[in-house]
């Protein structure tokens, strides 16, 4: 059984972000949900200065005329100019890579980024688009009927956990 | 030919026989029932065994849509025998309406060769139709009208309605009337009530029935004249009818035969196949028109049959053109409310055969020895889908559409002669 | 032609919202869920590019049989704005000219790829029909039936009241004006009672008041003053000259005497009531102008909330799979 100590693993994330980016005035923006949290986080332990945006990618997700509008849908909320700026757009899991590339459209429909780097917690592989990250925490083999949830307790603690995946 | 129809449960509602019984026919007249005349000898034995042998429907109200539409009466005439319907009074609102001899002539010609049911015409209460000016209704009825009507509502001048009356009174000729008064129903396409208002659809007030019955009978007691109320709508309006018959006055009254069974609710999702004229009123008018029908302040139920076509049902609700093809359900529709108001047979079967019979003043309706043998077999317990393959008439919509209706006729005489008999297991296959 | 007896003709089997023909028959859940979803894309239209790709490569017709620019416009920008192809097609109707049918023309639109008909006609139930008769891919909205139904108009309505009121389980909304002949008065009021606000209230003369009104749980006021007492909010109806007919009222004058919102009256209301109308506006026959243009009017983000609103209601009814 895989053991995820998921505060461990976020260590090892900003580290790696944290040499990443020295010298640069990164912003960062999280995918909902768990990327949010994600950002709000590394935002504190790296000081980053600028607020986080806030991408939901409901309205950008490639399989519209497949599986129609997901519930849920929240507002997407980026208050800084994205012409010219150096983002970092933060998720917690990177799998087909779909996500991924639908927020970047959606990024791309707010300006024009001079650079875009990708971090995430955890990476499982199972690309279907050529999307890599350029930090990740840490790197796992699960079989695709299991799925890999991101968590946040009430002390703002992280959980991974493993479950079940339904067929889509 | 001589017919012998055996074994047949025979109801005469005008005598109020209703036990088995034998009827036998001679010379296109009842020859004789229960017993065989002496000497009869049958060329044709009818089985009429789980029959009900009936007179022929008297419908006081279909659409033949002639003159005008090429065949279409003849169609229509099939359909009525489809329907156990023998006699069948059609509104004089043709194109062009009936206001000329020649044209009542015309079609009762045009009837007799289509060998279907007998044709009462009814001849325009004014010049066509426009409500303005006086038809030359005694001419008419002397090439064969049996009464006058003015179809869609009454004439825009009560003076206009008043010498009408009296000169009706004069020639002592039956006026029927569409108890409307125009100004109050306007543009409404449904009855006034919480669904017309929910739906937002242009609502047509039980005023316009009140206001107009207290003109009639107003005008009544002051001409004598005698008067038909065709399709009584609301609760008030039964109401006030009840009254006038307390008081003695020579009127009589009719309901269309879906306003028996639905009411305004029915109408859902603005389903234009319950667009009818009067429209579909509320519970509780439906609940008047059932006492109405209980203690016989209404006299007889119609078909109030327009075969409407398919193309002018689908439109919005408002747009579509009202009626439904009603020949074919009437038996059925009939029976079940007699069934509802736990009556037996013979009073159900009143409302369409001697009540509407009494009202033309026409011997017919009924089973005498001696009467013409217009006649009714039918199976009380026969289910069928309401659906465009059952149904003759060439309008194919009906509210009832997808229904399951119990009652159906299985063979329609018309003078004796057997013009309709339905195939086992087939749509009617009219002879 | 019948539809199932009982079904819902806007869900489809697995009760997901497929057309959108009324507010009422529509699950509170659903209204949530568009109100909830409009947040999504008033977000999207403070962007520089306001588009979102949902509904790319789909084809929306605006059928509208009715002219009206105004709404017209403003489900084309929400349409665009989806990223879908938006075809205008303003049929203009004559009884004299009876020309093609409505569900002919229907058949041939559908034959050029038509994903969704946006439908406004002056006859109450033309949506349902078209509803009846379109392929189980195509989705219908309702941009106004007759007196019938204006749901986007009633959904925006409840948008702008959830913003600036949050909870609708206590407020008092009065409505005012021509209700007999309004099908936005009559989306409000079900949307209204569908959200369980409490106290909503129908205000005008009785020649402008529709029968039934009780049934559908709405307090009926004939005194524009009782009407609008601690009202929470007020939604001011336009005074439709082109649908009255014959002797409903005497004239605009006597009527802003009688029904007319003026500052002063507005004090009647609670300090921090705000006072919507559907637009456009009859500045001093059922509103005055001082209260138009005043600090609690958001008649204004009304319109802003509509793209977003419609936004979210065709992306959801599009959402939804085939219709069974």
């Amino acid at each position: 059984m895989l053991e995820l100590d998921a505060e461990a693993v976020y260590r090892s994330l900003a580290a790696r972000l944290r040499e990443e980016v020295v010298g640069r005035d990164i912003r960062l923006v999280g995918v909902h949900t768990g990327g949010v949290w994600l950002a709000r986080r590394l935002k504190a332990d790296l000081h980053v200065a600028h607020d986080v945006g806030v991408l939901d990618i409901s309205f950008y997700r490639d399989d519209f005329s497949h599986s129609g509008l997901k519930a849920g849908v929240k507002p997407s909320s980026i208050a800084f100019d994205v012409d010219g700026a150096d983002i970092v757009l933060v998720d917690d899991v990177l799998n087909t890579g779909r996500t991924v590339r639908a927020a970047m459209n959606e990024l791309f429909d707010y300006g024009r980024p001079a650079r875009i780097d990708l971090a995430v917690l955890i990476d499982r592989g199972g690309r279907e688009l050529p999307i890599a990250p350029t930090v990740v925490g840490r790197v796992i083999e699960v079989p695709p009927s299991i799925g890999v949830v991101l968590t946040c307790d009430d002390d703002s603690r992280f959980h991974l956990t493993l479950e079940s995946r339904r067929e889509d | 030919m001589k017919l012998a129809i055996r074994r047949g449960r025979l109801v005469d509602p005008a005598s109020g026989h209703d036990a088995a019984a034998d009827l036998f026919i001679a010379d296109g007249r009842i020859a004789g029932i229960g017993g065989a005349p002496e000497g009869f000898v049958a060329e044709r034995e009818i089985d009429a065994r789980d029959r009900v042998v009936a007179p022929g429907l008297v419908d006081l109200c279909a659409r033949m849509r002639e003159p005008g539409a090429e065949g279409a009466l003849k169609r229509e005439m099939r359909a009525a025998l489809a329907g156990g319907v023998t006699g069948i009074v059609c509104p004089p609102d043709t194109d062009p309406p009936l206001d000329e001899p020649g044209l009542v002539r015309m079609l009762r010609q045009r009837s007799r060769e289509a060998a279907g049911a007998r044709l009462y015409p009814l001849g325009a209460l004014t010049a066509g139709l426009g409500g303005e000016v006086l038809a030359e209704i005694e001419t008419l009825a002397e090439a064969g009208c049996v009464a006058f009507m003015q179809t869609r509502s009454l004439p825009h001048d009560n003076g206009v309605l008043l010498q009408i009356l009296r000169y009706a009174r004069t020639f002592d000729l039956a006026v029927w009337l569409r108890p409307v008064e125009d100004t109050l129903a306007s543009d409404g396409v449904a009855g006034a009530g919480a669904v017309a208002g929910r739906l937002g659809l242009p609502a047509v007030s039980p005023l316009a029935e009140t206001v107009a019955l207290h003109t009639i009978f107003e005008m009544q007691r002051a001409t004598g004249a005698r008067v038909h109320l065709c399709r009584l709508s609301s609760a008030a309006g039964v109401e006030l009818l009840r009254a006038a018959k307390r008081e003695g006055l020579p009127v009589t009254a009719d309901v269309g035969v879906h306003h028996v069974h639905l009411t305004d609710f029915d109408i859902g999702d603005f389903d234009s196949d319950f667009r009818l004229d009067p429209p579909l009123r509320a519970q509780r008018d439906r609940e008047a028109i059932l006492a109405g029908l209980a203690d016989g302040t209404i006299d007889a139920i119609c078909s109030d049959h327009a075969p409407v076509a398919e193309e002018d049902k689908l439109l919005p609700f408002g747009e579509a053109a009202p009626g439904a093809t009603a020949l074919e359900t009437l038996l059925p529709l009939v029976l079940k409310w007699g069934a509802e108001a736990k009556l037996p047979l013979g009073a159900t079967l009143a409302r369409i055969t001697s009540a509407p019979a009494r009202i033309l003043n026409e011997p017919t309706g009924r089973l005498a020895v001696g009467a013409k043998a217009d006649i009714a077999i039918f199976d009380p317990q026969a289910p069928w889908i309401v659906g465009r393959d059952e149904l003759v008439s060439r309008g194919g919509c009906t509210p009832f559409t997808g229904y399951e209706l119990v009652g159906r006729a299985m063979m329609t005489l018309v003078g004796g002669d057997l013009r309709f008999e339905r195939k086992p297991g087939s749509a009617s296959t009219p002879r | 032609m019948r539809t199932e007896f009982g079904r819902n003709p806007q869900l489809n089997r697995n009760g997901e919202l497929h057309h959108l023909l009324s507010i009422e028959g529509l699950p509170r859940a659903i209204i949530e869920r568009i109100l909830d979803t409009a947040d999504g894309f008033i977000a999207s239209a403070s962007r520089e590019v306001k588009n979102v790709p949902l509904l790319r490569g789909r084809s929306v017709f605006n059928l509208f049989f009715e002219n009206s620019t105004r709404t017209r416009t403003t489900f084309e920008i929400a349409a665009r704005r989806l990223s879908a192809d938006v075809f205008n097609l303003d049929i203009a109707r004559s009884s004299a000219a009876k020309g093609e049918s409505l569900l002919d023309t229907i058949n041939n639109l559908t034959a050029m790829q038509a994903d969704m008909f946006i439908v406004r006609h002056a006859a109450g139930g033309a949506p349902h029909l078209i509803a009846r008769h379109v392929a189980p891919h195509v989705h219908v909205i309702n941009a106004g039936d007759g007196r019938h139904a204006h749901p986007t108009q009633g959904l925006l309505d409840m948008y702008t009241i959830r913003h600036y009121k949050r909870d609708f389980s206590s407020l008092t909304v009065a409505i005012v004006g021509d209700i007999l002949h309004s099908r936005v008065a009559r989306s409000d009021m079900h949307a209204l009672a569908a959200l369980g606000v409490p106290e909503i209230r129908a205000v005008g003369p009785l020649t402008l008041l529709p029968e039934g009104l009780d049934t559908m749980g709405v307090r009926v006021f004939t005194k524009l003053d009782e009407g609008i007492r601690g009202a929470d909010v007020i939604i001011m109806l336009r005074l439709q000259n082109e649908r009255m007919r014959g002797a409903l009222l005497p004239s605009a004058q006597e009527y802003f005497r009688n029904y007319g919102l003026t500052p002063e009256r507005l004090q009647l209301a609670k300090p921090d009531a705000i006072v919507m109308h559907p637009g456009p506006m009859n500045r001093g026959v059922e509103i005055d102008s001082r209260v138009a243009d005043g600090t609690q009017s958001v008649i204004l983000p009304q319109v802003t909330f509509g793209i977003a609103v419609r936004m979210a209601a065709l992306s959801i009814a599009a959402s939804s799979q085939r219709m069974q």
